[in-house]
């Protein structure tokens, strides 16, 4: 997996401290020219924080960071060409919709008919052309939402920051706008650092994703890998549904550990690196990749009894026992039903799971 | 939703109807006695003709107005011609008013800043510190400010001290000794409603700004300065129409050569060589004065909205 795209933002190394307070614990992050890379993690674990940095209001405490070749750590906000997209937009209040987007421009020395002629492109761009002589307190929250985008959009900052921009945004609303952000980046070519603690937003626009948690980064990868492949207790726990079962490592053969989840019931899955035998540690899978059956239909076959179903539109979760054992969540699609059996409350099932699809996790 | 909220609102309102009327009455009877009456009576004391040793006899007379604008010399029987004295003291007092205004505003607005910007818990500490020495009387204040301006007083011993200078400097009686005067009387006016003001400014727009290239000062006057404006004005207003018809630091500190508006009123009701009508007519014509910025003022700020909008 080597990409040949360079590098548009490197962090190295950084620390972040207030007062006695450590909110980044040494941070390493390569963001990649013209990728949408997401900043994902629980709120409080230094997202912001480290957009700050990137963006000047915020210097760092020890570390160092890159723009390109550039050491930016130490240049003021108004020196770097990046921009930000503010959680709560930050317009100009006393200024136009259409001032406040050809603000950026006017301060880069354009004169201000270039800067208002610019900015009205913009507008064009996010589709607010019809509300450029308005003042941004009389839009809606999507109205401003766009207009924070098309300012910070329209100096073609070489990266643009989005702190958590659509976290004020009704679920539609919210949905178009990750269509259209994502096209929007596509479109211009510019470097994206978006920051959410939204999970499913993050999985399904980004590139890459870097999970964080209590100010280090947990996990960087694809969507796809992350999901997939979750490193640890915390990145399989926050990405995603998934079962996480307690389990004691009873015997490793030919790179396959049979764990014991209690109640004499047993699984088998790939070993990894740091789980000997008699360790106690955590075995992820998610209920996608878990399906019912009246009687065994894979090597791994565990019986349960259903406690209950669980209807959320496109999927079906049943939520099952294990004979003294833990609890587990099935989930089949919806368009699956025709195949296969739905089991009701009370009856017994198997709960089948293909090889390869439990993950043994180091916490 | 809207309109049911707001015919609800209607029907609270209707409620107390009959009763609003008497609810008011305390309203008028301050403005009455507090506002209307004394201006009235000023309005009326300018038209009568003077009595000699103060006070008034109740004739119509436009003597006093005329007294302001004509000379018509030492009898009052030659041609009369423009009065430029007290027209000038009229100009002198504006002048020195407009520059108190703005050495508070320049002094103020980083002083509001400051306090503005500490952490919430400080704030309240700084601006009782900036009221304290309000507690003490006006003209307390100015007396010590003469005491410590004089030629042989503090500041002067101090700055030859240190060096600064050799001979002592001459502030007393001097434009310069008004305008410490003004300054010092007035400051906490400016920077009390600057302070509210920026304390409600939002400073993360201050952090867009950066984020958008503007260096210091265009964040200053791009953003800062546009959504502080009301509070730059009412400061102004506070600490302008006070020192316009000051007569405590013109006197104490200006001498005669520095007599403002206010000094001149005062001379008027004071002591038997008073003119109570001449006084008034003063009085109002400054009050007309003032009037007409305050006019100029609100219609410029109802212009500059209406043209944003
Ligand atoms: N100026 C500050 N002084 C002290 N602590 C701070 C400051 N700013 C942030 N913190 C702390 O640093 C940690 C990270 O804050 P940050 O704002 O980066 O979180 P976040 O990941 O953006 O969370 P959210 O999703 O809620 O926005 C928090 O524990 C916060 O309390
Ligand atoms: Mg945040």
């Amino acid at each position: 997996m080597t990409d040949q795209r360079p590098i548009a933002i490197d962090i190295r190394k950084v620390i972040k401290r207030f007062g006695d307070f450590t909110a980044l614990k040494e941070v390493s992050l390569g963001i990649r020219d013209n990728e949408f890379f997401t900043l994902l993690g629980p709120s409080g674990c230094g997202k912001t924080t480290l957009l700050r940095m990137i963006a000047g209001f915020e210097d760092v405490t020890a570390g160092a960071i890159y723009l390109y070749d550039q050491e930016i750590a130490r240049l003021p906000p108004n020196k770097r060409p990046i921009n930000t997209v503010f959680q709560n937009y930050a317009l100009f209040p006393t200024m136009s919709v259409l001032e406040n987007v050809g603000f950026g421009l006017e301060m880069q020395g354009k004169s201000r008919a270039e800067a208002s002629r610019r900015a009205g492109e913009m507008l064009e761009l996010v589709q607010l052309t019809q509300f450029a002589h308005r003042k941004p307190s009389q839009l809606s929250g999507g109205q401003q939402q766009r207009v924070a985008l098309a300012r910070a959009l329209a100096p073609q900052p070489r990266v643009l920051l989005l702190d958590e921009p659509l976290s004020a945004l009704d679920m539609k609303l919210r949905k178009s706008m990750q269509i259209e952000l994502k096209h929007i980046q596509r479109e211009t070519g510019i470097t994206f650092i978006f920051v959410t603690h939204d999970q499913e937003e993050a999985l399904t626009m980004s590139d890459r994703i870097a999970v964080m948690s209590a100010g280090e980064v947990q996990q960087l990868g694809t969507a796809r890998e992350i999901y997939e492949h979750p490193r640890n207790m915390f990145v399989a726990d926050f990405i995603g549904d998934t079962n996480l079962l307690e389990v004691a490592v009873d015997r490793i053969e030919a790179g396959r550990a049979t764990c014991h989840l209690g109640g004499g019931h047993e699984l088998t899955c790939d070993a990894v690196d740091g789980v000997g035998i008699g360790a106690r540690v955590h075995l992820s899978v998610r209920p996608e990749r878990l399906f019912l059956s009246a009687e065994p239909e894979e090597a791994e076959s565990l019986r349960a009894r259903v406690v209950e179903n669980i209807f959320i539109g496109t999927d079906i979760t049943t939520i099952l026992d294990l004979d003294e054992g833990p609890r587990f969540q099935v989930r089949a699609s919806n368009s699956d039903r025709g195949n296969r059996r739905v089991f009701e409350p009370g009856q017994s099932a198997f709960v089948n799971m293909e090889r390869g699809s439990a993950r043994l996790l180091v916490d | 939703m809207a309109g049911g909220a707001a015919s609800g609102g209607n029907a609270t309102s209707d409620a107390y109807a009959p009763a609003r009327g008497w609810l008011l009455l305390p309203a008028w009877l301050v403005l009455g006695i507090v506002v209307l009456a004394p201006i009235g009576l000023m309005l009326i004391y300018s038209f009568l003709t003077k009595e000699f040793r103060g006070g008034v006899i109740w004739e119509f007379s436009l003597e006093a107005y005329d007294q302001f604008f004509f000379d018509r010399g030492l009898f009052g029987d030659e041609s009369p011609t423009i009065q430029w004295a007290y027209i000038q003291i009229f100009w002198r007092s504006i002048w020195q008013a407009t520059l108190a205004t703005l050495l508070c505003l320049l002094i103020g607005f980083p002083t509001a800043y400051f306090i503005a910007t500490r952490p919430a818990n400080q704030r309240t500490i700084w601006v009782f510190l900036i009221t304290i020495p309000y507690w003490v009387n006006l003209l307390i204040r100015t007396v010590s400010m003469r005491f410590i301006l004089r030629d042989q007083g503090p500041l002067n011993d101090l700055l030859q001290w240190v060096g600064v200078i050799s001979e002592p400097l001459t502030i007393i009686n001097t434009n310069l000794g008004v305008q410490i005067g003004l300054f010092y009387s007035y400051l906490p006016f400016m920077v009390l409603p600057l302070y509210a003001a920026i304390e409600r400014y939002n400073f993360s727009l201050s952090e867009a700004a950066a984020d958008l290239y503007a260096p210091r000062h265009k964040i200053l006057t791009r953003i800062v300065l546009p959504a502080v404006k009301p509070g730059v004005i009412a400061g102004c207003i506070l600490v302008f129409v006070p020192s316009l018809g000051s007569f405590l630091a013109p006197d104490l500190l200006g001498g005669a050569r520095n007599f403002m508006i206010g000094s001149l009123i005062d001379e008027q009701f004071r002591g038997s060589a008073g003119n109570w009508p001449f006084g008034a007519a003063a009085s109002m014509i400054l009050l007309t004065l003032v009037l007409l910025v305050l006019m100029v003022l609100a219609r410029q700020q109802a212009r500059l909205e209406k043209g944003a909008s």
